[in-house]
């Protein structure tokens, strides 16, 4: 019995071994019937395959989708091979991604009608070195969300670039242990948004001419919340001050113009060592979930925020809040660059620059009940960054040293 | 000719044969070829839809013994497309009922569904979609047929093409592709079929279904869901939901593809918010359309639930798969049921 059992075993382990010796690389083209080909080449790959996307423009009619594990998509380059969705028909996004051990690496994505690329379900994914982009600019009726990896464990976006998205360019939704990092966010509404989600660390990275740079929300009536431990450090968020384009009713549409970084309701967040400047709303925002909501599961409040040892530059010369305005006058023309509604608990700033509090007590009581003060939040100096790095599966990490 | 007409004369033979008598009567079996139970039970995917032998004659859609013809109450909206749908069980085997949800078919099973614009002389034949039920699970395959209907085609990577209709002239037709398919018809990790659920299902054809063998018992909680034809005699609230549990349930409940929206647009579904009244899109974009909640009772023009059905726009419409045009039925009564909800 033992005996047969080793052999097995070895004979399995050898199988593993040698499994990606029969990994097939199936090489795309551009140009006629790219839909079908491309689409098809999608669906036959094996575990273990490659997929690769010669350099050029390929024009797409539908979405793309991806069901098989362990597959990685490789382009020439988010510049040199680019998915064009610009008469795209029909589907909710370009590339959606339903498998896990996906990596999705140095394409370009165009002009979908819907979300860029979507990944639902799906652990264990990397996007690397990939643009996506809505090529007119800033407008309300462009996709939501650039980047988008929702429901899934363990997710890792690095070195991605995300333009013109009318919600965020990289969103991050009810997922668990993810880390972005070195990519950049510009002229999205939101540059990069973690939303109702259990660990993440986004790091290194460049959110420039949104209208809210690095947003960390938690919202109610959704599968996945009590969205908790998520560390924003060592980013430059600069000159965030894109007219808000969202259309109404998403919740990015209630982001105030000029804002760098954003807390609404959430557990434990801590946003250290970034550059934070020329934001003209403010750099630093913590508030509550304002809207009412039956969800008796759900924390309005953002409770345990830690703000320190960020380097602040201009902010708060424009407050798009409402009020904000004429605080900024009573203020002497600007308002602190970091501001408090006054809800929650456990909210510390220890940065060397004056706060805000609205002095609000309750999720939903409105901005003309505020009683605006400068606040001493500063803790003491046992207020440090205690959340643990994020770790992914090795493997993940292998990827990006490719 | 003389050959062309004999053979006209035999199917001819075969159809009579068969629409005289019960599908599964001795005649008919000893007369019509049977289906290929290993083209639906193997692994692999038939490049043709004939060699599975559903059909006698596959233009007329005639089935084979076993492929018995089904309707749905309340059907999915496919852009007006007629749809003939066939059950198969497999020789020695029986689907089991389950109160009024999905029949559970045995594995060996098939479920054929086929997409057609025009009527008599006039009918194209577009697509059918197979749902086959293996050992590892249910796999959905579509087929396209081509421009002279002698045959279809697995079009993998489906498709799109010009096809005439009645209500809204010309269209560009999708057919969907394998994880299309998949995308609709998931529930978690696996594929489901959709349609057959006992609630929507006839009494009259279940105990027929039942009388010939296929099925082990007729489902209490049949009938359920309301005819769609007949939805004027039902309570604007049945025939609403019923349309949201068939058009949209697939997706918008918990394990379908939308649902970390939190909206569940299932039949049992009794939570007011999930069902999406007063709820806040999360992930809607321009879907939106402006608008804060789905479902604003007593107010359809600011219903998002309205607005995205009313669309043709990809990054706006809904259902996102499965159709290019708006249902101008559908998008009826939801408005008149939003606007008779109490405010």
């Amino acid at each position: 019995m033992t005996k047969l059992n080793r052999a097995c075993l070895f004979t399995a382990s050898v199988l593993a071994l040698a499994s990606p010796a029969f990994a097939e690389v199936h090489s795309i083209a551009p140009g006629a019937g790219a839909q079908e080909r491309l689409q098809e080449a999608l669906i036959l790959a094996e575990p273990g395959d490659e997929i690769v996307l010669e350099a050029g423009r390929f024009s797409l009619t539908d979405g793309l989708s991806l069901d098989v594990d362990n597959v990685t998509v490789r382009g020439q380059g988010m510049d040199q091979s680019i998915l064009d969705f610009s008469g795209q028909q029909g589907a909710g996004e370009g590339l959606l991604v339903t498998s896990d051990n996906v990596v999705l690496r140095e394409f370009g994505v165009e002009d979908s009608k819907g979300d860029g690329i979507k990944s639902k379900g799906a652990d264990n994914i990397v996007y690397y070195k990939l643009r996506v982009e809505w090529t007119r600019g800033p407008h309300p009726e462009n996709g939501a969300y650039a980047i988008y990896p929702v429901e899934s464990t363990n997710v890792l976006v690095d070195s991605v670039t995300t333009i013109g998205s009318s919600d965020a360019g990289i969103y991050v939704g009810q997922s668990k242990n993810i880390i972005v990092r070195n990519s950049v966010a510009k002229y999205n509404v939101a540059g990069i948004e973690i939303e109702n989600s259990y660990g993440a660390d986004v790091y290194n990275n460049l959110a420039v001419n949104n209208t809210g740079g690095i947003l960390v929300f938690d919202l109610p009536d959704i599968p996945q919340q009590g969205g908790r431990d998520v560390r924003v450090f060592k980013n430059i968020v600069v000159d965030n001050n894109t007219p808000n384009f969202a259309p109404e009713g998403n919740i990015v549409a209630s982001v105030p113009t000029g804002m760098g970084v954003m807390v609404m309701s959430h557990y434990n967040v801590e946003v250290f060592q970034n550059v934070l400047a020329e934001n003209a709303t403010g750099n630093v925002l913590i508030v509550a979930y304002s809207n009412e909501t039956e969800d008796a599961d759900y924390n309005p409040y953002p409770i345990n925020v830690l703000v320190t040892d960020n380097v602040h530059g201009r902010a708060g010369y424009k407050p798009a809040f409402e009020g904000g305005e004429m605080l900024a006058a009573a203020l002497g023309g600007t308002i602190p660059p970091v501001t408090h509604d006054g809800n929650g608990r456990d909210i510390i700033v220890r940065d060397n620059v004056p706060v805000l509090s609205l002095g609000l007590s309750e999720a939903t009581q409105p901005a003309s009940e505020a009683q605006p003060q400068i606040a001493d939040l500063s803790g003491t100096e046992a207020n440090k960054p205690v959340l643990t790095a994020i770790v992914l599966p090795e493997a993940m990490e292998a990827v990006v040293k490719q | 000719m003389t050959l062309n007409s004999s053979m006209l004369l035999a199917a001819a033979a075969l159809t009579l044969t068969v629409s005289a008598s019960l599908a599964n009567s001795a005649e008919a079996q000893r007369i019509a070829p049977a289906v290929n139970d290993a083209a639906i039970a193997e692994k692999g995917m038939p490049r043709k839809l004939a060699e599975y032998g559903f059909f006698i004659d596959s233009n007329a859609q005639i089935p084979a013994a076993r492929v018995v013809p089904y309707s749905l109450n309340t059907p999915l909206y496919s852009d007006g497309a007629v749809k003939l749908r066939f059950a198969y069980v497999p020789e020695g085997q029986q689907a089991a009922a389950d109160g009024e949800g999905l029949l559970e078919f045995p594995v060996g099973s098939a479920l054929i569904k086929t997409f057609a614009f025009g009527e008599g002389d006039d009918r194209r034949l577009i697509e059918t979609r197979v749902l086959l039920h293996r050992a590892e699970g249910w796999v959905a395959l579509p087929y396209r047929w081509n421009a002279e209907q002698t045959e279809a085609r697995l079009a993998i990577a489906g498709g799109r093409l010009e096809v005439d209709t009645a209500e809204h002239g010309t269209i560009s037709y999708r057919i969907p592709n394998k994880n299309q398919c998949k995308q609709c018809h998931s529930l978690g990790d696996a594929v489901m079929p959709i349609g057959p659920k006992a609630r929507n299902l006839s009494g009259a054809w279940l105990s027929d279904f039942s009388n010939a063998g296929y099925l082990d018992a007729i489902p209490d909680g049949h009938d359920t869901m309301p005819l769609w034809s007949a939805r004027q005699d039902v309570s604007l609230n049945d025939a609403a939901r019923a349309y949201l549990d068939v058009n949209c349930a697939h997706c918008h409940r918990p394990e379908g593809k939308a649902s970390n929206s939190g909206l569940d647009l299932r039949w049992e579904q009794d939570d007011q918010t999930a069902v999406g009244i007063r709820k806040r899109p999360v992930s809607a974009g321009q879907g939106s359309g402006g608008f804060n909640f789905s479902i604003v009772p007593g107010d359809p023009t600011r219903s998002i639930m309205v607005h995205r059905m009313n669309s043709d726009n990809p990054g706006v419409a809904m259902p996102e798969l499965g159709k290019t045009t708006v249902d101008k039925e559908g998008v009826d009564i939801i408005r008149r049921w939003i606007a008779e909800m109490d405010e």
